[in-house]
Order: C-alpha cells, then sequence, then structure tokens
C-alpha cells in the first residue's frame, strides 16, 4: 500500500510556495520539495526587494521567502528541504526520486524549480570561483572592501549587484557587451548616477587571471576586438540564468533554451497531471510577482485536474 | 555530537589550531542567504559526527581570520587538522555532497 499524494511541487522560490500556499488551502496536502540548498530561490540571494506589491517600504529577498515559507506551512503544505534527483512523469502516477534515495507518488506535479546562475564559460572562471569570482554580491562583496571589482552583465541582476557592491568596493567596473544597460530605468539610472561604477561598453570578459585569487580579467571590445587587461581582485557575474529543466529532457516540452512549454494561458505542459510555473517557464518576465502569480495558477489547475478526475 | 562551537578571532588558535580532533569552520554571515541554507545541514552533521568538531565562525565580527585565511566567498567550509588547513569547501552543497567531500574527516 502506497501513499499516493494529490501533488508534489517541486521547487521553492515564489512560484513554489504560491503554488503550495494555494494548494494547502485547497486541502490537496501538497508536498513541496524546497531543496537543500536551494530553498527559497533566487530572492536568498538578493538584498531589499522594492518592486513586491504589499511592503511599501521594500522588504529583504531572504525575509520575503521565509514569510512565503511560512504561509504554505500554516496551512499544512509538507516541507521537505531536499533535493529532487530524478521524475517519472509519464504516468498516471507520477513517481519523484528525492536525495535520499526514497521515491515518492503524486497524482499531480508543479514544476517550480526556477533557474540557475549562467557561467562565462572560462576555464579560469571555474578554477578562481570562490577566490575572487562570484555569484552572489550580498554574500562575498564584504570581502572587497577599499578593493576596485568588476561586474559583468546589463540586466536588472547586474545593475543591481553594482549598487550594491559599491557600499564595500572603491571602484565598480560595470562590463556589458552593449551600449546601454538592458535593466528597468530605475536601477539603470541608479547606476549611471553613482560615481563608483564605470560602465563598460560592449566589452565582454574573455579571461580571469591570478594564480590563487583573482588579480585582473581581460575584456575584449566587442566591435574592435581590442583586449586589455583591468586590475581588479573580484569578478561578479550576473550574466543571465538558465532554467533548472535538466531533469525532465525526454519527458516534458521544452523550447531550445530548456524553458518548459506551457499551454498557456494555463500552465499546463505535454504531460497530463504535470503544470510549469515561476522561471522555469517564464523567460520574459521573470519576477518576483510574476513567479508567484504562474505559481497560483499552476496550483489552481492542478486542483481543477484533480477534481475533473474525482469527478 | 552536540551543536557547532561558536569560535571567534580570539578563541580561534586555542578552539581550531590546537584542537585534537579535525575542526570543520563555516565562515559565514547573517547577510548571506546561502549560509543560512547550509547552516542546518552542518548541525545535522556535527550531531551525528564524534570525530569532527563543527565550528562557526562570524566573519562580519571576526574579519580578522577570514582575511588571513584569505575566505572571499561564504559560506567557505575549511577543515584544519593539526592547524592546518587540509580541505576548502566553497558554496552551499546539499548534504550528500557535502558528507562525500568530509569523508575522510568523518
Amino acid at each position: 500500500m502506497s501513499d499516493v499524494k494529490n501533488v508534489i511541487i517541486i521547487g521553492s522560490g515564489p512560484a513554489g510556495y504560491t503554488a503550495a500556499v494555494y494548494a494547502a488551502r485547497a486541502q490537496l496536502d501538497p508536498v513541496i520539495f524546497e531543496g537543500s540548498v536551494t530553498a527559497g530561490g533566487a530572492l536568498m540571494n538578493t538584498t531589499e526587494v522594492e518592486n513586491y506589491p504589499g511592503f511599501a517600504d521594500g522588504i529583504m529577498g531572504p525575509q520575503l521567502m521565509e514569510e512565503m515559507r511560512k504561509q504554505a506551512e500554516r496551512f499544512g503544505a509538507q516541507l521537505i528541504t531536499d533535493d529532487v534527483t530524478a521524475v517519472d512523469l509519464t504516468g498516471d502516477i507520477k513517481v519523484v526520486t528525492d536525495g535520499s534515495g526514497n521515491t515518492h507518488q503524486a497524482r499531480s506535479v508543479i514544476l517550480a524549480m526556477g533557474s540557475g546562475y549562467r557561467e562565462l564559460g572560462l576555464e579560469n572562471e571555474k578554477r578562481l570561483s570562490g577566490h575572487g569570482v562570484s555569484w552572489c554580491a550580498t554574500c562575498d562583496g564584504f570581502f572587497f572592501r577599499e578593493q576596485a571589482i568588476a561586474v559583468v552583465g546589463g540586466g536588472d541582476t547586474a545593475a543591481e549587484e553594482a549598487t550594491f557592491l559599491t557600499r564595500f568596493a572603491s571602484k565598480v567596473y560595470l562590463i556589458h557587451r552593449r551600449d546601454e544597460l538592458r535593466a528597468s530605468k530605475v536601477m539603470a539610472e541608479r547606476v549611471l548616477n553613482n560615481e563608483k561604477i564605470e560602465p563598460v561598453w560592449n566589452s565582454q570578459v574573455v579571461d580571469v587571471l591570478g594564480e590563487d585569487k583573482v588579480s585582473g580579467i581581460v575584456i575584449e571590445d566587442t566591435i574592435t576586438g581590442d583586449r586589455r587587461e583591468l586590475p581588479v581582485t573580484g569578478l561578479f557575474i550576473a550574466i543571465g540564468h538558465d532554467p533548472r529543466s535538466e531533469l525532465l529532457t525526454g519527458q516534458i516540452d521544452t523550447d531550445d533554451d530548456g524553458y518548459v512549454l506551457v499551454d498557456a494561458p494555463s500552465t499546463r505542459t505535454n504531460q497530463t497531471g504535470v503544470f510549469a510555473c515561476g522561471d522555469l517557464v517564464d523567460h520574459v518576465y521573470r519576477q518576483a510577482i510574476t513567479a508567484a502569480g504562474t505559481g497560483c495558477s499552476a496550483a489552481l489547475d492542478a486542483e481543477r485536474f484533480l477534481a475533473d478526475q474525482d469527478g | 555530537m552536540g551543536a557547532p562551537k561558536i569560535v571567534s578571532d580570539a578563541s580561534f588558535a586555542d578552539d581550531v589550531l590546537m584542537s585534537d580532533k579535525p575542526v570543520i569552520v563555516d565562515f559565514w554571515a547573517e547577510w548571506c542567504g546561502p549560509c543560512k541554507m547550509i547552516a542546518p545541514i552542518l548541525e545535522e552533521i556535527a550531531s551525528e559526527n564524534d570525530g569532527i568538531v563543527i565550528a562557526k565562525l562570524n566573519v562580519d565580527e571576526n574579519p580578522q581570520t577570514a582575511a588571513s585565511y584569505g575566505i572571499t566567498s561564504i559560506p567557505t567550509m575549511n577543515v584544519y587538522s593539526g592547524g592546518q588547513v587540509v580541505k576548502t569547501i566553497i558554496g552551499a552543497k546539499p548534504k550528500a555532497a557535502l558528507l562525500a567531500d568530509l569523508a575522510e574527516y568523518l
């Protein structure tokens, strides 16, 4: 006799937790796999979230996630701080394997694994990771007091990190492939008005220098091809994200970039009873509030699917 | 056995470098999201293993030790044995991966 749940939610960003809140309030007794070290998702690495409605004075990213987690827990969602290592989503009963090798069964699954940091793909980037190369400004900025550092990227994350890092660094180079930022206007203006930030336009990082720790980077002008060295002790990489859809290969349809395809405006995937939400699906908006919104949709879709089955 | 030991710049030599057992030092700070993720995992490992001491050093309050070991990213977990760093683990990892990294010291 095995215990088949109504719904298993995989992932614990705004999408996963919102799905859990709705599914729990619908008395579906959801189980949510939060991930062993990724619980809370991308917002765990951010500082102030200024654009999440309902928080007039802003809220710290980790605090927001803690509140969402508590809200899901309050309505009886079962939170499991473990990773999912394998899934079988093809049958009527879905099977999810956790990091300890245990299997869990459910009639429906909500996929909310979000996205992971994209790497530059340089050999020395990997070697010097944690020794000056970082993907988390809030974690590591502290160690670069009064030093010159570089941020690579042009979106909101890059703009936010560059601005945040000026609290510590003496100078922040913001390296971007284009000649203007992709970041939202308010973020971009903050960057361009900050005396400590020097934008380096039309440039990409082609090498990271240093024996045991970062001593500089090599940048290439994307127009002329000219290369030059920048003497920095830290390199913060914020060039975007890739969806965490590796587990789904062969079972769930994705686009060429790995984003899960859904039957919009619903959250239905190509597999019956499997729904997807958040940054795993969305490469356009990618906001905490849009992730939460689609997480809600996924829970409602799952609820209706289960009700129709029972019908 | 027991909870992680809190160490500081002042106590580092006695608590870590002079320890009879190997010591894993978790360099962490309040403002570090991934550090919060790894903390309960280290607590579990501490309660399940007698052969090793798990210690936590707040880099905000103890910048000297962090600087002298060249920490530029947290969480970093250094394993000290006989006063020397014998292993460095950088970044939050799932428990199974952390246990594999630490296997020879547990």
